[in-house]
Parts: C-alpha cells; structure tokens; sequence
C-alpha cells in the first residue's frame, strides 16, 4: 500500500516506532490534514424525501443474509419500540434502522435511516488493536473477523454508536455492522441494497465530492426547505453517508455536539508523548538513581534493614 | 494459624530447616509446617474461608455459563455500553491500584531508601497480582479469549492505544515476576538462582518506571477514543492519561497500605520483625507520597476544567457528583495522610488508605460507566456479572493470601546453614 499515506499510517508509525524504540531509536508523530480517498463513494441521506417504509432494512436483511426479525419489515409498530427510552439502534441481529421523530411544529414525522457511517478516519479502525478493520478505496469500512479478539473497544470509539457485538455467541462471536455491501455489490461499483430498495429516492449513491455539490445545491435551490448544513461533512473529521435535514439536526437525532476533527485527534495528545517518555525516562532515571545514591556507596546487604522507627 | 503458631515453637515456618536442624520437606512448606489435618482444621475454623466459599459456589458455575453461552448470558450485553463492571473494575481499578510494584521499586532501589526496604517485596507482590488478575479479568469480559496473544503475534494494530496497552501489560508482567521470582527461589532453597535477578535489578526497576507511566497512562487515554460520550468533567482530552497516572500513585500506594494493614491485623504471626517494627514507620512514609501525588493530582483536575472551560457544569447535578467524589475520594484522604503523617497517627492514615482505595475504583467506575453516555441512560450492571467481578475479586484473595502465608513477602528468609 504504497501511496496510503495518510495521517492514520504516520500515527501508526508513531506508536508503532515507539515500541520498537524500546530497542531502538524512537520516531516522532505528526499530525497531518486528512487526506481521504479522492474516489470515496458515499451515500446521500435526504430525510426530507424518506416515508419511513422500512424497505431498506428489509433489503439490507437479506442482502446480508441476517435471521428473520420477530416482526415483519411491513410493521410499523417497531418505531416506538426502542430500549431504555431511546429509539432503536443497531444490533446483532441488524445493520441498519429506521427511526421516527416527531418534531414539534411540523404536520408530519420525519424519519431517519442509520446505519456505518463509513468515516473518512474511522475511529473504530484507529481504535482497533489487531487491526480487524479497513477503509477502502471505494470508502467502506470493512471488517475482518479472523483476527478481532473481542475487546470492543471499536464500540467505545465509534461516535455513532455502530459497530454491536454478537453477545449471544460463546464460540463465534464478532462486531456486527454496515459494511457497504462492499463484499456483493461495492466492490463491483453497484450501489448498495438499501439504496437500490428505496422506492423515494431519499437515497443517492455517489462520489462523495459529487455528493457534496448536490446536496448544496438542493439546500441552494429550496432556500425554506432544508437547514444550511450537510451532516457528515465534517462531522468527525467526514463522513461518507451525509444527510440533509428540513429541521435543526438535533431534533432528530443527530448528535450536534461531535468535534469536526477525527476521534483520533484527541487521543493524540497520549500517542504524542509515548516517545518523548521513552527516551527521556531512562536517562533521567538513571540519573535520579546515581544522585540519590551516591552518598552510600554500596550499602551492602540489603536483607537486614534495621531503620530507626519514626524521626 | 494463630493458634497453631502459639502452641508449637517451631512453626511458622520462616526458613529452611527446623529446630533440629533437618529440611522442612515442599509438602511441610505448602501445608504451613502443619499435618494435612491441622491444615484442614485451620482451614476450616477460618470464617473468612466460609464467605469465600459462599462466593464460589455461586461464581463458579457462572463462570462456566460465561464461557458455555456467552458473555450475554451473564452481563447485559450492551452496544451502548461495550465495557461493564468486569473491565470498568478489573481492568481500570485494579491496574492503577497495582501501581505499588513499580513506586516501591523506584523509592528503595532506584532512589536508595533503603527504610522502606521490608516493605518492598509486598508492594512488588501486590503489583504483580493486581496486573496478573487484570489480565484473567480481560480473559473472562473478551469476546474471545482464546485470541489474547494476537496483538502480539498474529495482526497489528500499532496505531491503538490498546496495542500499546497490551504490549506493555505484557512486558510488565514479566519484569513483574522476575522481581518477585527471588522470593520463590528462596522459598525453593535456591538463592543463588537470584543472582542473574538481583543484577539487573535497576534495569528493571526503570522499565517498570516506563512501561508504568506509559500504561497507566494509556488506560486514561482509551477513554479520549469516546470525547462526545463521557461527561466532560471526567474526560479531557489533554490531561486524561496524566489524570490516570497521578492516581494511580495514590492509588498504589494506598493499596499497600491497606494490604499491609490487613497483614499485620489479621497475619500477625507471618510478619518478620523488619516488617513488625518498621511498618509503622513506613506507612506514614507512604502516606505523605500519597498526599503529594493527591495535591498534585488535585492541581491538575482543576487545570483541565480551566483548559476545557468546564465551569458553568459544577453547577449541575453532575457537576455535585463530581465535587462528591473528588471530596470524598481525594480531598477527604489527603487530609488524613496529611494530618496521620504529622502526627504520627498511623490509625487515621490506615483509615485514609481503604478510603482512597474506594474511592480509585469510584473514580474508574464513574468514567467508564456512570458518566459514560451520560446523555443517554445509566446501565446498572446485570446480578450475575456483579457477582462474577467479586468472584475473580475473591480469587485474587485466594493467591495473594496463599503467597504471603508461605513466601517471604513480609519477613526474612533464614536459610540453612549448608
Ligand atoms: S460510523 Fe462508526 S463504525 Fe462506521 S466507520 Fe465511523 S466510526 Fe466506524
Ligand atoms: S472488538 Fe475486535 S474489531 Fe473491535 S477493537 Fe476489539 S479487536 Fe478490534
Ligand atoms: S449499505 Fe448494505 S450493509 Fe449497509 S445498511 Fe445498506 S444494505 Fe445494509
């Protein structure tokens, strides 16, 4: 992977040269501008266009081969289902979810489609200590189940709540998420399942840079009908699925709080000083030891300590 | 035991030969010098054995639930909350409160108190049990345990602060047992077998200075993955290794103090005379190191909610919880080993020990679960999972008990005369 260098791989070298420095020499981390994949694909999300049908999820459920949920996808009771006062999220058994928002002052409900958001600098992928996951050039981020230990903390690290754990299996369990269709459709430059299923166009596969252009001039082109913000542009550090909303994003759901800079930045301040510790430390401590010792030299037998008791 | 020590002049066994000069045999070491039966006995009449064995009868069958049916079988198995009560407590608690090995370590070899030296192989045991029982912690909350070397040998993710976690676990767990190994050797009648240990000694003691400052540190940093999902009070970017690395010097010491308090109350007889009549002496040594790291640490929470301009959530009901915990979990201590340390009360400072040792898996139990998705909804933690936390909590009892009844850990080998 000769031309990836991307501020990921230059961290990578970072930590990883400051382990090998505990041999060698250390290398120092440096912070880049995200240099993401120029022919990145994306989808875009207009909530404006979804009727909360449900088809991409039944379209997703067979694509991706998961088990029949306990409902039909034709039920529109699931909506005000949802654990512990949240509306539904992923899980095991589902990659993608549609939720309902009642918006105060608006006639209608809006809904609102989740699933990976396919990060420019994903933080699951940064986060992962065997590296189970990979950004492709096509933009999706894919994961390698031979090699995750389990540890989750990819599910820590996703802002978006994505990536789950298949908890219910002893013997074979794994992260379970949106992967893009990337296996049976992405690679081959189809548009994923979901998208294909959607009879409203609320979903548009594209390049992500062309997406861009059309979801400005959609909110451009009907001044009252959208808010001026493309979600996932540079909501941390990019996304490849953007939404368009016609209310504040707050409002139906989307957390408004994340940094616009990639996860990964604030864990830098860590990985920053790995190597400075590494190689100070040793001098300095052994420096410590040979002033703090100098004035006994040898003090032999260390066994038969008979300190006098209190000062 | 106590009983036994007192009726028969030879025992406990504190060297290598009896009075009458022959070896104790291995099975007379294991068994504490008694018969089978007076271990049994001994065993038995001991209640704390009871309430251990109340513990396990429940624990161990869900230990094997755990590992027949899965992790969601016996935790909740949350995507909101991917780590519970076995990794918040066992990893995050238990590693800082096993920071002693590498702080004593440091102040007797490296800086050459020597005063503290009866002390030091506690502190160095303490620390390697608290990482070893970290890492059976990870193995009972990992989804699949069987693939724990793969960081190391099978695909790197050298870029995670997890990687790094790993890797220095797991090299700190072996300068862990090299120093505690002289010990054994001991024990074993094979002193000169320390040899080779004894002179790397201070190569060790400063890779556990790095490798300790850089994992502790390293744990606090795992939460920078989750910005947007922990309460701002107890996150910040900038300072949050340094956060976890300052308590953990507290924290360790205070361990020590809490483990040696327990040693002296409750194992009297296995304490060497060193131990006996310096620990008193040593113990406010260590609460004046923990008063310091506690000031300091104190200075640096305060700096991060002026750098992360946290102010206006002081005043919010969080904000309360958080002043709770710092006051009772940091301020309250402090004063203690400060006014212990003066005074020569080394009740008060014992006190002060058990509270800051509370108040450490407090701090790393609000971060990874109380103000974690703070916003959304508090996750209390499934019965089952609880009680399997203190079922590997009572395990970890089990060996360090079973180490310092038999090792010089708290007094001095007297080896045969050869
Ligand atoms: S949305 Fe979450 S799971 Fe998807 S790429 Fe981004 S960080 Fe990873
Ligand atoms: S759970 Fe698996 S994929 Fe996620 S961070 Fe851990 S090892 Fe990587
Ligand atoms: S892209 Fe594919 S895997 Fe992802 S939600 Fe759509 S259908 Fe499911």
């Amino acid at each position: 992977m000769p031309d990836k260098i991307t501020r990921r791989s230059i961290l990578k070298g970072g930590v990883a040269g400051s382990i090998a420095s505990l041999l060698f020499r250390p290398k120092s981390s440096k912070a880049h501008q995200i240099k993401a994949y120029q022919n990145s694909m994306g989808v875009l999300v207009d909530l404006t266009r979804c009727v909360g049908c449900r088809s991409c999820e039944a379209a997703c459920n067979a694509e991706q081969n998961m088990p029949e949920p306990a409902k039909p996808f034709t039920d529109m009771s699931v909506f005000d289902e949802g654990a512990h006062g949240h509306k539904r999220r992923t899980d095991e058994t589902t990659l993608t979810v549609v939720n309902k928002y009642d918006v105060p002052g608006l006639d209608h409900p809006l809904f609102r489609k989740i699933q990976c958001n396919h990060c420019q600098e994903p933080a699951c992928l940064t986060s992962c200590f065997v590296a189970a996951y990979t950004k492709t050039p096509e933009g999706a981020v894919i994961y390698n189940a031979d090699v995750c230990v389990g540890c989750r903390t990819c599910m820590i690290a996703c802002p978006f709540y994505i990536p789950t754990f298949k908890y219910s299996s002893a013997f074979d369990p794994k992260i379970v998420k949106c992967i893009f269709c990337y296996d049976t459709r992405l690679k081959y430059g189809q548009p994923p399942a979901c998208v294909e299923a959607c009879p409203q166009e609320a979903l548009t596969f594209g390049k992500r840079k062309d997406l861009l252009k059309i979801g400005r001039r959609r909110i451009v082109d009907n001044k009252d009908k959208y808010e001026d913000h493309i979600y996932g542009e540079f909501e941390a550090g990019g996304t490849s699925w953007l939404y368009l909303s016609s209310v504040p994003f707050e409002k139906v759901g989307f957390d408004m709080t994340l940094p616009h800079q990639p996860i990964l930045d604030s864990v830098k301040n860590f990985l920053g000083m790995v190597p400075m510790v590494l190689t100070i430390w040793p001098a300095l401590f052994t420096g410590f030891h040979l002033l703090a010792t100098r004035k006994e030299p040898h003090a032999k037998d260390e066994n038969t300590t008979k300190q006098e008791v209190g000062e | 035991m106590k009983l036994f020590t007192s009726r028969d002049q030879q025992l406990p066994v504190t060297g290598s030969t009896k009075k009458d000069g022959t070896l104790w045999s291995l099975k007379e070491r294991l068994f504490l010098g008694l018969s089978f039966d007076g271990y049994k006995q001994q065993m038995l009449r001991n209640p704390v054995n009871w309430f251990l064995f109340a513990i396990l009868v429940v624990g161990l069958p869900l230990l094997l639930q755990r590992y027949g049916f899965g992790l969601g079988s016996v935790t909740h198995g949350s995507n909101d909350y991917p780590w519970g009560l076995v990794l918040g407590f066992g990893l995050f608690a238990m590693v800082p409160l096993s920071a002693s090995g590498f702080l004593l370590g440091t102040t007797v070899c490296l800086f050459g108190r020597k005063d503290f030296h009866p002390i030091e192989r506690l502190a160095l045991l303490n620390g390697l049990l608290g990482y070893f029982f970290a890492v059976i912690y990870l193995e009972v909350d990992l989804g699949m345990p069987w693939r724990l070397p793969y960081p190391m040998v099978v695909s790197f993710g050298t870029g995670a602060v997890l990687f790094l976690v790993a890797w220095h676990v797991a090299t700190y767990l072996s300068v862990q047992i090299a120093e505690v190994l002289p010990a054994l050797f001991e024990w074993l009648d094979k002193p000169e077998w320390t040899y080779y240990i004894k002179r790397v000694t201070l190569g060790l003691t400063v890779a556990g200075i790095i490798l300790s400052t850089l994992h502790q540190g390293a744990l606090g940093a795992l939460f920078t993955y989750a910005p947007a999902k922990i309460h701002p009070l107890w996150i910040s970017t900038e300072f949050q290794w340094i956060h976890f690395l300052c308590s953990a010097i507290f924290a360790g010491l205070a361990m020590v103090i809490v483990s040696s308090t327990l040693i002296i109350k409750f194992l009297h007889w296995r304490c060497g005379k060193a131990f006996r009549e310096n620990l008193d002496y040593m113990t406010i040594g260590l609460a004046k190191g923990a008063s310091y790291a506690m000031i300091t640490y104190l200075v640096i929470k305060l700096v991060a909610i002026a750098h992360d301009r946290n102010w206006e959530y002081l005043l919010t009901g969080w904000g309360l919880y958080y002043l709770l915990e710092i006051g009772i979990a940091v301020v309250l201590p402090m004063i203690m080993f400060a006014k212990g340390a003066r005074d020569g009360w080394v009740g008060l400072i014992r006190v002060g020990a058990f509270i800051t040792v509370i108040g450490i898996v407090w701090n790393r139990l609000n971060t990874s679960l109380v103000c974690f998705n703070w916003q959304m909804y508090q996750e209390i933690p499934h019965w089952k999972e609880v009680w399997l936390t203190v079922t590997l909590y009572a395990f970890y009892f089990i060996t360090y008990r079973f180490i310092v009844y038999r090792l010089p850990i708290v007094f001095d080998w007297k080896e045969s005369e050869k």
